[in-house]
């Protein structure tokens, strides 16, 4: 489903990303983890051509490069953004509807299914459609990134840390949420700083260092690799997953 | 105060309020969805009664070659995406087909001239904005300014500097609260207060609104929904040329118009807009009819000071934003 090929992305003289190879198939979730400023966002970011960047991206059969975000996430690839980047001084449903904004212009008018589904797996939403987005909670405004992107009906979602600056609880109910959306057969590439859910999760994972692949494989042989546990999942909170 | 004298002051400043305000909430418009400020459009505003008037004598307006001219460098800027240069070289041609329609028919000048300035502001912004997307504030007001003398130049050149006196939409007089007001002053108010509500209905309810007004408040998050930024700025200079040609349309017959007019007028409305923080649209409404007003009574009180009154409002609304932190700074 996506292919990407020799992706390299640079700020200035800075090198974020270098040479990265990366495939997901349909149906698959795949973890990329790594240490902070390791290239993860930078990689996410250049997959939606918020960043420019050199190397092939290939989606869905097709090229991506030359391709605009906003016919990419029309094309369903459709990304929760690190800073969730919601609309603060609009409504959880505005939000939402507006998340559907690339399917509304191609004529589909009811989006009342979708919105019923998003309120279904995230009920604070239901609770909270008439509230600004700004006022809610880090939590809610995650819940509602995550209900906006899939209003977009994403056929490959790309996840940037979804459990960043949540508490245990609130992270333990995001990722219920992912594993439910997984067995929906919802293709997700989740970029995790916490290894051990994000890698209880996925199908397959890679680990990214400096802008390099240093590791990759089944989700299940990554969680044994003694560098993987000394580096990614030893550190991190034993409650989370 | 003879309460005649300040009923017709008052109506007089209202009028000529709508007209500020009008411009005000488009300026504020385009500045929110692309940071651009944008200083031609007083020019913009003042080409619709020119061409108006030019149909009228019996001669097609430059305007209409102008307009059809830049659609057609659109067209061929955007010449490989799909069927776009297709449909802009077809407005095109339905410009200077509705130039001729309104030498045919002069009943139907009003709306030609609308629909003939209509297209200078969204394709201003293909050509002259859109390809420095994310460019300061700064470098998009050079732009304009620079723009701003280039159609001061154009409408010199089109119309020639003579004043023109267009006949009223509504003729005669009508009575308001037992004053006697022209029937085109209150057609004028009635019409921006309803543009002003559809507007309001147009960001508030529809989904394009939303995302236009989503594009202007988070540009990453509006991509990330799949909003496009630069259709959005086409949309808000397509909005606003619209607005500001309209209602040039409405308040000429009361005015008169002449291609000099325009500056003055943007100016105005710039004001306007400057007492809404650039920001707030209810906020601009209530900055044009507060220049309108205070200009009216200001042109019988100190009728040599009038200009210089209005523009002195920008100094205690410029040092009360300051404290209170301006828009423009917040956003850079
Ligand atoms: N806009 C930018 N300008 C300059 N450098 C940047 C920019 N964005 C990211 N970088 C740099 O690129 C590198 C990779 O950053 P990136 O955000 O992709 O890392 P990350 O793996 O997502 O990190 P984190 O886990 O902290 O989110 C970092 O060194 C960062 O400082
Ligand atoms: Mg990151």
């Amino acid at each position: 489903m996506l292919e990407v090929r020799g992706l390299e992305v640079r700020y200035h003289a800075a090198v974020a990303v270098d040479d990265l190879d990366l495939h997901v198939e349909e149906g698959e979730v795949v973890a990329l983890i790594g240490p902070n400023g390791a290239g993860k966002t930078s990689t996410l970011l250049a997959l939606l051509g918020l960043v420019a960047c050199r190397g092939e991206i290939r989606y869905q059969e097709r090229t991506l490069n030359g391709i605009e975000p906003e016919e990419r996430v029309a094309r369903g690839l459709v990304l929760v953004h690190e800073r969730r980047q919601l609309f603060g001084e609009m409504t959880v449903e505005e939000n939402l509807l507006l998340g559907a904004f690339a399917r509304y212009k191609r004529g589909e008018r009811h989006l009342e299914g979708d919105l019923e589904r998003v309120y279904a797996l995230f009920p604070r939403l239901a609770e909270r459609r008439c509230q600004l987005a700004a006022t809610m909670s880090g939590g809610e405004q995650q819940m509602l990134a995550i209900g906006r992107a899939l209003m977009a009906r994403p056929r490959l979602l790309l996840l940037d840390e979804p459990s960043l600056g949540l508490a245990p609880l609130i992270v333990k109910e995001i990722f219920g949420i992912l594993r439910r959306l997984k067995a929906e057969g919802t293709t997700i590439l989740l970029v995790e700083q916490n290894a051990r859910a994000a890698l209880e999760l996925a199908d397959r994972g890679y680990v990214l260092e400096a802008g390099r692949v240093v590791l990759q494989g089944p989700a299940a042989e990554l969680r044994e690799d003694p560098r993987v546990i000394e580096h990614y999942l030893g550190i991190h909170g034993e409650g989370s997953g | 105060m003879d309460p005649l004298i300040f009923g017709f002051l008052l109506s007089d400043g209202l009028i000529s309020g709508a007209l500020y305000a009008l411009v005000a909430l488009a300026l504020v418009l385009v500045f929110a969805v692309t940071r651009v400020i944008l200083i031609p459009m007083g020019e913009w505003v003042v080409f619709a009664p020119l061409t108006q008037a030019v149909l009228l004598e019996g001669r097609l307006p430059g305007t209409v070659w102008l307009s059809a001219g830049l659609l057609l460098v659109w067209a061929v800027l955007d010449r490989r995406r799909g069927r776009t240069p297709l449909l802009l070289a077809l407005a095109a041609a339905l410009v200077v087909a509705a130039g001729y329609l309104g030498l045919a028919v002069p009943a139907l000048a009003p709306l030609v001239a609308i629909l003939v300035v209509l297209p200078l502001g969204p394709a201003n912004f293909r050509l002259f904005f859109e390809p420095l997307p994310g460019a300061t504030v700064l470098v998009y007001l050079i732009l304009a300014v620079g723009l701003h003398f280039v159609y001061k130049g154009l409408g010199l050149a089109f119309f020639g500097p003579e004043q023109f006196g267009l006949p009223a939409l509504l003729p005669g007089e009508a009575s308001v609260f037992g004053l006697p007001v022209p029937r085109q002053g209150v057609l004028m108010v009635v019409a921006a207060g309803a543009l002003m509500a559809a507007l309001y209905l147009f960001f508030a309810r529809s989904l394009f609104g939303k995302a236009l007004r989503a594009a202007a408040v988070n540009r990453i998050g509006a991509r990330l929904s799949g909003i496009s930024v630069r259709e959005a700025g086409r949309v808000a200079f397509l909005l606003a040329t619209g607005i500001g040609a309209l209602a040039g349309v409405l308040v000429a017959p009361l005015s008169n118009a002449s291609y000099e007019m325009g500056f003055l007028l943007g100016l105005k409305g710039f004001v306007a807009a400057i007492v809404a923080g650039l920001s707030s649209y209810p906020l601009a409404v209530a900055g044009g009819v507060l220049v309108g007003v205070l200009e009216s009574f200001s042109s019988f009180f100190a009728s040599a000071y009038k200009e210089a009154i209005v523009f002195a409002l920008l100094l205690p609304v410029l040092a009360w934003r300051s404290v209170s932190s301006l828009a423009l700074e917040e956003e850079e």
